[in-house]
């Protein structure tokens, strides 16, 4: 290769490495440049680049975990390495060093990119175990739970106890929600076309819309037991942070205890068939006033339909 | 010095069709593993080219038409569309299947394993040839029963199978009951005998075969890597092999292993299945260690920093990969205290790759470096991978796992360790050995732009890929809603720009195959220091009939 292709080579090697670095830090500022225009809750921002907003603790949890410390501290590891990178590459090519060293040891270096790993890892680690945790225990009204502050449990906050247990089965292509509460109330929830949510429900995004969703009141600890009929499901909402796959013979629990009314939406989670992306969950968040009202329609006639009627955010 | 002369009294080198189908020459059996992976990379490639197009705009525009053209169902109907969203599972499927099995695989372990392992530790070939024979001339028939399974049904209505390519049943059980899915079992079964013959070889080669002087402390970094790969290969092997025949018993006999009305349990599978899949991952990282090695030693004129370090750095990441699994598996509902081990566990495996990742700069500090197309895939490799490995770690964590499993952040972040960790290192491979191997050299300047138009077009592909997972879009889906439309159209973008890259390089080996420049014994200098380079370019066809001696 020619004196001159190195050189260009070794330029544009160097260029991109920091063009690389600089749009690593420009990227998530355009980005917040397009949320600036209010993310929505409850579903997903055409071009963010993180979360969807908290309406949970868990979530709350989770996203300072993730953004807070996982995020800073792999952020830093990348630029760290790309900057070694630049250096070694500036510092040590053949025109800048061509006599090489020939030390393969340092004792001290060694000992020190083994053990500040171990430390990064740590200090990983202790906010992991108490995040993994909170999501794991549904409340018992005593328990006190992270939220953001995921380091110390003194500025958590107690959940109430569970008062409301709803089973969801995954089965090939749709959710069928049992109010296990209401005398086992059933329904099932199928995902509506596009011309079925210009016709029914204008305004709820395409994809994520169903007919019958799951009503759940608001500041209320719900026990969610998830499970399938027929092949593996998983059911998740991100603005809640949860997810548990739905396996069949087997009954996965998992809770939530959402602050803020509203429509949430979550996707299967599973591979399941040929409808995998066509089976959503929509959660409507209504008041408790709201859900007294369409809880006893619902236990009384174990008609979904006739309690929708009952809900004000429906009508 | 290993002596040039081939001649083998016993009997003539076989010629012409033989030469390659009865083979008993690692050279000549690692070139056709390389030309497999090749040809099967172009159509796995193909496939997720698909997937792209697919997913480049929402709504569905391409599966419902493409299965009326493959399948013959009437244009645009219901039938279509139908036929149409499997298919795209297919093609997920067949992408993942073929992507580990038929490339990753035999080029590194089939193709540069057998070609420079027995060169680097000094012996004439493996301890089994005519057992290499049958692992690589098994791959064919294997692959071509996988592509065959796309045209048998799979689900009523749907043709191939579309379970993943981690086939989880009841999906690939009862979800499934036509033939498709009993071809694809099959084809892993081959596909992984080759595999465990192919491991039980290399053991062997290299417990047995060094040169006298070559105690295994003075074996080079890329032996050593094949050496850990092998044992992982003949560890978790047999455990996938276990695993889909009990599929394939619930599938056809009567056993329900995974069936909950028969007393079984799906999740079973998936521990089986994952106990061999996290080993799989090492094994198609470790020989891009030991290739990333051999060629940051090279370009840098410089011996590997810490050597013993990263010996046992790979043995520690095969070891500790073993006892990992679950961590594909947190949302399943295992216990919280499982959960907590399994993160652990899956954490302590950043701090080898990490002495890995410091070692590879170390050696390349106070070094004499040039930045020839195999030091652009090296250098691009421990890059890409630190950002695959970082995102690694985030997914560790089962809490932060909750939010991100079976969305876009996984695929990310495994696409970033495998087509922008294992395929550079292939690529580095391909262009540091490629003069060895054939005899002539490439032009650098194709291949410093097949390198600088991949890098971006995979960048392009898979880092927005980040982006939907974390905002929530989940994986393996044929359509989303529109709110993950901008990212998803620039990662569409990436394939285009990757796809031209592919071309490039396929140009690069015409232009260098047309031109025939000739390659002396060592065209990268002072810093090739393996016993590779003491050989012609192309080696004879039988080398060290002598011995070499190790100081």
């Amino acid at each position: 290769m020619s004196q001159r292709e190195t050189d260009v080579s070794k330029l544009l090697a160097r260029l991109a490495k920091v063009i690389s670095v600089i749009v690593a830090w420009a990227l998530p500022a355009t980005a917040f440049a397009q949320e600036a225009g209010d993310p929505v809750t409850g579903q997903p921002t055409d071009g963010a680049i993180g979360f969807q907003p908290s309406v949970t603790t868990i979530m709350d949890a989770t996203a300072a975990f993730h953004d807070g410390l996982l995020m800073p501290i792999i952020t830093i590891i990348v630029i760290f390495v790309t900057a070694l990178l630049i250096w070694v590459m500036v510092r040590y090519n053949a025109k800048a060093n061509p006599k090489p060293a020939r030390f393969t040891h340092n004792t001290a270096i060694e000992i020190a990119w083994t053990v500040i790993p171990i430390l990064i890892l740590i200090v990983i680690a202790i906010p992991s175990f108490g995040v993994l945790s909170d999501q794991m225990t549904t409340p018992d009204g005593e328990r006190t739970y992270l939220g953001s502050s995921i380091f110390s449990r003194e500025g958590g906050e107690k959940v109430p106890a569970a008062e409301i247990t709803i089973t969801a089965t995954g089965v090939q292509w749709s959710w069928t929600y049992t109010y296990n509460d209401l005398d086992e109330a059933t329904y099932d929830s199928y995902m509506l076309s596009e011309e079925d949510i210009a016709a029914l429900k204008p305004g709820q995004p395409k994809l994520l819309a169903v007919d019958n969703e799951l009503v759940v009141p608001v500041n209320t600890t719900v026990r969610m037991l998830v499970t399938a009929t027929d092949v593996i499901h998983a059911f998740a909402v991100p603005a809640f942070g949860i997810k548990t796959d739905a396996v069949p013979g087997r009954i996965n629990e998992t809770w939530f205890n959402v602050r803020k009314e509203g429509m949430y939406y979550g996707q299967c989670s599973e591979l399941c068939g040929k409808d995998h992306a066509f089976m959503p969950i929509a959660v409507r968040v209504v008041s408790k006033e709201e859900y007294k009202a369409w809880s006893e329609k619902l236990k009384a006639e174990d008609d979904v339909e006739a309690a929708n009627l009952t809900l004000a955010s429906l009508n | 010095m290993a002596t040039a002369t081939a001649d083998h009294d016993a009997h003539a080198n076989p010629t012409g069709w033989k030469r390659y189908v009865y083979s008993t020459n690692h050279k000549d059996i690692g070139t056709m593993y390389l030309i497999f992976a090749i040809v099967a990379g172009i159509i796995g490639g193909a496939l997720s080219g698909f997937m792209r197009w697919e997913l480049a705009e929402p709504g569905i525009q391409v599966f419902p038409g493409l299965a009326s053209m493959v399948y013959g169902h009437e244009w645009q109907s219901a039938a279509a569309l139908d036929a149409g969203k499997h298919m795209y599972n297919v093609f997920t499927t067949a992408h993942g299947l073929i992507m580990v099995f038929f490339v990753v695989m035999p080029a590194l372990i089939g193709g540069y394993s057998n070609w420079f392992v027995p060169l680097m530790i000094g012996a004439p070939d493996m301890a089994f040839p005519r057992m290499n024979n049958i692992s690589f001339w098994l791959l064919p028939p294997a692959f071509i029963l996988l592509l065959m399974s796309m045209f048998f049904e799979g689900p009523p209505g749907g043709m191939g199978t579309g379970g993943g390519w981690t086939v989880y049943p009841p999906l690939s059980t009862s979800g499934q009951p036509g033939p498709a899915m009993d071809f694809a079992i099959l084809s892993l079964h081959i596909a992984g005998a080759s595999s465990i013959l192919g491991a039980i070889n290399f053991i062997t080669t290299i417990f047995n075969m060094r040169a006298p002087g070559m105690t295994m402390h003075k074996m080079p970094l890329f032996p050593w890597a094949i050496l850990v790969t092998a044992f992982l290969l003949l560890l978790s092997l047999p455990v996938l092999a276990g695993a889909i025949t009990m599929l394939l018993t619930d599938r056809n006999f009567g056993t329900s292993f995974f069936s909950p009305d028969g007393g079984g349990d799906p999740i079973l599978f998936q521990h089986l299945f994952w106990f061999f899949g996290h080993p799989e991952v090492y094994i198609m990282i470790l020989p891009g260690f030991g290739i990333v090695s051999h060629i940051v030693s090279t370009f840098s004129k410089k011996p590997i920093f810490g050597y013993l370090a990263m010996v046992y750095a790979m043995v520690a990441i095969g070891f500790v990969g073993f006892i990992v699994w679950a961590h594909h598996m947190y949302t399943t509902g295992i216990s919280l205290d499982t959960q907590r081990y399994f993160v652990f566990a899956t954490m302590v495996i950043a701090v080898p790759t990490g002495v890995k990742i410091f070692s590879w700069i170390a050696t390349m500090w106070g070094g004499s470096l040039s930045f020839r197309p195999p030091m652009q895939w090296a250098i691009g490799f421990i890059f890409l991978f630190t950002v695959g490995g970082v995102t690694g770690v985030v997914l560790a964590n089962a809490g932060a796992d909750r939010s991100l499993h079976d969305t876009y952040y996984v695929v990310a972040h495994f696409h970033y360790v495998l087509s922008l960790g294992a395929v550079f290192s292939i690529f580095a491979a391909w262009y540091y050995w490629y003069p060895k191997m054939f005899g002539h050299m490439y032009s650098e300047t194709l291949a410093t732009v097949h390198f600088w138009v991949m890098f971006i077009g995979v960048n392009l592909i898979f880092f927005p890929q980040h982006f939907l997972g974390l905002n929530g879009m989940p994986r393996r889906y044929i359509d989303y809603p529109e709110a993950f439309a901008w990212w998803n159209q620039v990662s569409s973008w990436g394939y285009v720009v990757t796809l031209v890259a592919v071309i490039i390089f396929l140009i690069t080996i015409v232009e260098a195959v047309m031109k025939k420049r000739p390659a002396g014994d060592n065209p990268w200098g002072e810093g090739a220091t393996t016993l590779e380079w003491t050989l012609p370019s192309p080696p004879p066809f039988h080398q060290f009939e002598t011995l070499p001696k190790i100081k």
